[in-house]
């Protein structure tokens, strides 16, 4: 435990993050170890190389989506501070606190992690996901031997089933719509470590 | 066809028997007594065999040698018979998929031997202590040490640790003492049996078996932590089980009288002794068979024959030093392995897997059999119904105690703790199995008067966990899980979705090191990367082992790109005619429905869902689970997957490199060949790192010899793969930039 209050006194402002985001002071510790160990020059920021150098990532469809997710528009390094908030999107929901409609709505729960994954469809961030912005996702998701076409038809199969106001693109309600069904605080939870 | 599979086997059978009674009958000089059981070789049927030196009449042109031939025909009588017994079980999946087959073949068993016995009038074929123990064994408990997820085992070893040692001590002194207080209390009438005596049989019936566990949770898929938790349980409690045993075993001998602190704490080191001392001599083995295959490049033909032939000396040498033989053997398959994957021949490997995979399941095939024949043998059946019941009662309820209390325990230091679900699970596949029945008939009957009645109990907890409990195993995790109702067919937009979750908590994890880099763990890595590797593995072996230094290998850009180009231009052509693409990846279902004339719009999105089914990307973490099985192979589509996706996540990042250095500072010099590493360069000031820039990718005619040169600048040595990334990635893009300047 001492070594966890010598670590939390580094980080600047970790009351708020705590505060904010949900996590324990040990998880907060151990995602500084992991920034740190990330962070390979100890300049306080991470840069896409430094995610980069994850080998697992490459191997991933989405991984580079992921990693752009970290960091802001126009922002090239993450700090800790944003790092632990975009972590915080995948806490499992707090099921004992009761809905405080006057507090803001917590980083963990079903609509801000929704709200993540829209993003990582809508790279222009102009609140739709566009037909041209579903084929890329669909394309790297899908192997190699699909053709254009197929992937043209998929994509326009999709939109149709989501597309409830015919504007040929997904906003963020139809998105929300079209998960009803799925239980996103088991897909979108990671149990973080003690 | 079922019809003549099972004439087929009652007519095996029935041959064996009737052939071994014909010729008992027109045997001359002294009968063999009870028990020619396969694997014991009948020493004394040599003098009868042949029948030559004594009196020939004349020249025979044909003659009928059984003896000759006795003990290796009536093994490989006995396998035939097990192999078609498996293939009768198999053939009705509707059946399989509710009882688990280990069940079934019990039944056949009992099948079997009933039959024997009316054509015997005794059982002249039972599972014997010998065989089962240095003969079908080994090679089951190989194959499970082989293909241990060694991550997953190691991560969790803690727990597994305590469940497998303390857990078993924890039921072995409950049953024990439970059985014996209700002995005194007189519940199990007048039996010839004391405190020692309860213990032992305590300590041999406590003992899950992996035989068992891996029979049934074959058909079961439950978590992968759950499933190690189990599995390694059953593997690791072989440590206290043979220790239990044999410390009772002493003390039975040695009488009540003689026991004292002494013996005790003697008892209590040599725990410590035959549980390390297994390991030990089982990593040894590891080590010279990954020494072994290190210099076996000119025999690659039997290269596969030494794992086995080591893993069973392992197996043999820790019996022999009366160690724990099972530790011995699976800690020399799972230490093993990787290094042997590097070193051999992929055929190697694959005949390697393969076989074990063969031998595995045929071994655990005729256990079972042979577990089910065993039981048709009055001789062995005593009946004490409160024995029995009281037996079956302690160790569901106590075994239900003991994994509830440790975990209790356990959650407060583990990191993800165990879920109340998986408790109930992990309880109730607590299976016994053959290892118990084996030590049990290896009691002396003059020490254990009531060894029969202890033989007949275990058989009948052995039937009770693996049919009852098999049974019942998959309709309680599917109840216990699922509590909603049946789910509908997934739209489109969900199948997408959820496959993005999938891939993106992956990408998560990686991240924010959840499943990864402890301390220790590092250091291990560490440890091993720099000295293991470099001691037990072939130096080309070890090279290839880098992951950028497969892909690089093998990433040419200038086919990719050519392919790329190569589908845009054709798909106009594509849509004329049904080619070979459209009929692979459609399948023929919607191509009928093609021909009927649906409409469009229902065989489009047909095609969709069939489409997304086949060819999305399985997330990593789908690929690890169910990842230990019995008679299922994996094959390497994942291995393809992933470097296509590693190949295409390269590319775009490539080429938005590329396209955002374009016109900035002029390319650095490229570094000649040379061996010493070179210090990662960093360039810096790219602009913004998008990868979701689709740039048109150019064609170089230079590529090919870039590539080359690339690779050869890539021949040195590193230690450390972290560092490589970024190394080589800046070189290639330094090496692109200079191309394109030069152009």
């Amino acid at each position: 435990m001492g070594s966890t209050n010598s670590t939390l006194s580094k980080i600047p402002n970790v009351e708020e993050l705590m505060q904010e985001t949900g996590f324990t002071p040990a998880h907060i510790v151990r995602l500084y170890d992991r920034f740190e160990a990330l962070d390979k020059e100890k300049t306080g920021h991470l840069r896409p190389q430094d995610f980069g150098a994850i080998n697992r990532l490459a191997m991933n469809p989405i991984g580079d989506r992921i990693i752009g997710a970290f960091f802001s528009p126009g922002q090239e390094t993450v700090d800790f501070h944003s790092f632990v908030r975009i972590l915080a999107h995948f806490r499992p929901a707090d099921k004992k606190h009761p809905k405080d409609p006057s507090m803001p709505e917590p980083v963990n729960s079903r609509t801000s992690k929704l709200k993540f994954a829209f993003q990582l469809y809508d790279q222009d961030k102009d609140g739709k996901i566009s037909r041209a912005e579903l084929l890329q996702v669909l394309r790297s998701m899908l192997e190699m031997q699909v053709t254009e076409e197929q992937l043209e038809s998929i994509a326009d199969r999709t939109i149709q089933e989501a597309d409830l106001d015919k504007d040929d693109a997904i906003s963020f309600e139809e998105f929300r719509k079209s998960l009803e069904k799925v239980n996103i605080d088991h897909k979108m939870s990671i149990r973080f470590l003690r | 066809m079922a019809c003549r599979t099972c004439l087929w086997l009652l007519g095996t059978t029935f041959f064996t028997c009737t052939v071994r009674l014909v010729v008992e009958g027109t045997e001359v000089g002294a009968t063999q007594g009870s028990h020619p059981e396969p694997g014991v070789v009948g020493s004394n049927h040599s003098q009868a065999g042949g029948g030559h030196g004594s009196s020939i009449s004349g020249i025979q042109i044909v003659t009928f040698k059984w003896h000759h031939v006795e003990a290796p025909y009536l093994i490989a009588l006995w396998i035939l018979v097990a192999g078609v017994s498996k293939m009768v079980v198999e053939l009705n999946h509707n059946l399989t998929s509710v009882i688990p087959e280990s069940a079934l073949l019990i039944i056949i068993g009992w099948i079997l031997g009933g039959i024997i016995y009316g054509a015997d009038k005794m059982q002249t074929f039972t599972l014997t202590p010998t065989v089962f123990f240095f003969y079908l064994l080994p090679q089951v408990i190989l194959d499970a040490g082989y293909f241990m997820p060694n991550k997953l085992f190691f991560s969790n070893m803690g727990a597994i640790l305590v469940y497998a040692v303390i857990g078993t001590c924890w039921n072995a002194a409950t049953v024990g003492l439970g059985l014996w207080g209700c002995w005194l209390g007189g519940a199990m009438g007048d039996i010839d049996i004391g405190l020692l005596q309860f213990l032992l049989f305590g300590s041999l019936i406590a003992a899950v078996d992996p035989v068992a566990v891996i029979a049934v949770f074959e058909e079961v898929h439950v978590n992968e932590v759950l499933f190690i938790m189990v599995f390694g349980e059953s593997l690791l409690n072989d440590g206290v089980t043979v220790v239990l045993f044999n410390v009772f075993d002493a003390f039975v001998s040695l009488g009540g009288a003689e026991i004292d602190a002494v013996e005790i704490i003697k008892g209590i080191i040599s725990f410590f002794v035959v549980a390390f001392g297994g390991s030990l001599v089982g990593i040894i083995f590891a080590l010279l068979i990954s020494l072994l295959t290190r210099c076996t490049k000119n025999i690659q033909i039997i290269e596969p024959g030494f794992i086995f032939i080591l893993g069973y000396l392992s197996y043999l040498t820790a019996e022999m030093l009366s160690l724990s033989a099972i530790l011995s053997i699976v800690f020399c398959g799972i230490c093993c392995q990787k290094y042997i994957n590097a070193n051999m021949d992929e055929r190697s490997v694959t005949t390697v897997r393969y076989v074990m995979k063969v031998l595995a399941n045929g071994s655990e095939t005729i256990i079972f059999v042979f577990l089910g024949i065993s039981a048709i043998d009055p001789a062995v059946w005593v009946w004490n119904t409160g024995f029995i019941l009281l037996t079956l009662l302690f160790i569901f309820v106590f075994r239900f105690i003991g994994v509830f209390l440790l975990t209790w325990i356990l959650n407060k230091y583990r990191l993800v703790p165990l879920e109340f679900i998986d408790q109930v699970v992990m309880s109730y596949g607590g299976l016994r199995g053959a290892v118990a029945y084996g030590l049990v008939a290896m009691l002396d009957e003059n020490k254990f008067k009531e060894k029969n009645l202890m033989v007949s109990t275990t058989l009948i907890v052995v039937y009770f966990t693996v049919m009852l409990q098999g049974i019942t195993m998959k309709p309680l995790v599917t109840w216990l899980k699922v509590k909603r109702a049946a789910v509908t067919e997934l739209t489109l937009a969900e199948k997408i979705q959820n496959r993005t979750f999938d891939h993106m908590l992956v990408a998560i994890e990686d991240i924010s090191g959840q499943i990864g880099h402890n301390y220790m763990r590092d250091k291990w890595h560490n440890f091993e990367e720099r000295w293991l590797c470099w001691f037990l593995m072939k130096p080309s072996a070890r090279k290839s082992r880098d992951y950028i230094f497969n892909i690089f290998h093998q990433l040419n850009l200038k086919d990719a790109m050519s392919y790329v180009k190569e589908v845009r231009a054709t798909h106009k052509v594509r849509e004329s005619h049904d080619n070979l693409i459209l009929q692979d990846i459609v399948p023929s279902v919607c191509l009928d429905m093609h021909e009927q004339d649906l409409t469009m719009r229902e065989s489009e999105d047909f095609n969709a869902h069939h489409l997304l089914q086949q060819h999305l990307y399985r997330g990593r973490k789908q690929v690890l689970k169910h990842r230990y099985s019995r008679s299922h192979l994996e094959t390497n589509r994942d291995e393809n997957e992933v470097q296509e996706i590693f190949q295409r996540t390269m590319r775009s990042r490539l080429e938005s490199f590329k396209s955002a250095k374009m016109g900035v500072a002029p390319a650095k010099k490229i570094q000649t060949k040379h061996q010493k590493k070179d210090k990662p360069q960093k360039v810096r000031g790219e602009g913004t790192f998008s990868p979701f820039l689709h740039v048109r990718p150019h064609s170089h005619p230079l590529i090919g010899n870039v590539m080359s040169l690339s690779t050869s600048l890539l021949g040195f040595e590193t230690t450390s793969t972290a560092t490589i990334f970024p190394l080589s990635f800046n070189l290639l893009l330094n090496l692109f930039l200079q191309i394109d300047q030069s152009q």
